[in-house]
């Protein structure tokens, strides 16, 4: 059972929650559970094609997953998964063209 | 809804702002019910004078931070060292965090004393962008 931590700005798909038990092997299952039990989830986290969304960080325990196996990233027992909206923006007034 | 701080708290954002000039400084505001307790400086991971982009790691553990001392987010601040303090077209697209005030202290000249920098904030919500009180006590 990982527990997931929710940070305020998905809170209000949780009800309030900070923290979530979800039962799962993978990251990829996790979302999927994570979208049954608070549907709006998936979209928030992943896009159209089911890839992590580019804004979006996810960290098993202090590790964001891009830099393990991505969604197919194994969950064990205790861990501890963290969504993180970026934080970022910025001047940009002659900085390269927004994208 | 208004932000509260303290004069030593703005100053520190503009120290901040000063100290990474030309890059874009950026940080979080933690507190409680709309009054900051703490200002909690972060880095650019991006070192850019025209972005900014708070670590991904360090943003993890200054959750984690708050969540032990009980404290909710209430504010994000980073610096323009070339625009006045209004939320750019960047700053509306990468803003996920509709609780939160977007705290931009501008900061053209590294020289300029902290009594005349402008310091504002707002809220970006849907792509909208509405201007917050401050209210420095």
């Amino acid at each position: 059972m990982a527990t997931v931590f929710i940070p305020a700005p998905l809170r209000r798909v949780t009800a309030g929650q900070a923290r979530v038990e979800v039962p799962a092997a993978t990251v990829a299952e996790l979302v999927d559970r994570l979208d049954a039990q608070h549907p709006g989830m998936r979209s928030y986290l992943l896009d159209e094609g089911g890839a992590q969304r580019a804004y979006v960080n996810i960290f098993v325990n202090a590790t964001e997953i891009r830099s393990l196996a991505g969604l197919q990233t194994p969950l064990a027992e205790r861990d501890e998964v963290s969504i993180l909206p970026a934080m970022a923006g910025g001047g940009a007034h002659h900085g390269p063209p927004d994208p | 809804m208004a932000l509260e701080l303290a004069r030593a708290q703005v100053d520190a954002m503009i120290e901040h702002a000063r100290e990474d000039h030309p890059i874009e400084c950026c940080g979080l505001l933690a507190g409680r019910g709309g009054r900051v307790e703490t200002v909690l400086r972060g880095h650019n991971a991006d070192r850019s004078p025209f972005t900014y982009r708070l670590d991904p790691q360090e943003q993890l553990q200054l959750f984690k931070q708050m969540d032990a001392l009980g404290l909710d987010l209430l504010g994000i601040y980073h610096s323009h060292t070339q625009s006045p303090p209004y939320p750019s077209r960047t700053d509306v697209a990468k803003a996920f965090y509709p609780d939160a005030a977007y705290v931009i202290v501008s900061l053209r000249d590294k020289a300029t004393p902290n009594d005349q920098v402008d310091v504002r904030a707002f809220r970006i919500r849907d792509g909208v962008i509405t201007e917050e009180e401050l209210v420095v006590t």
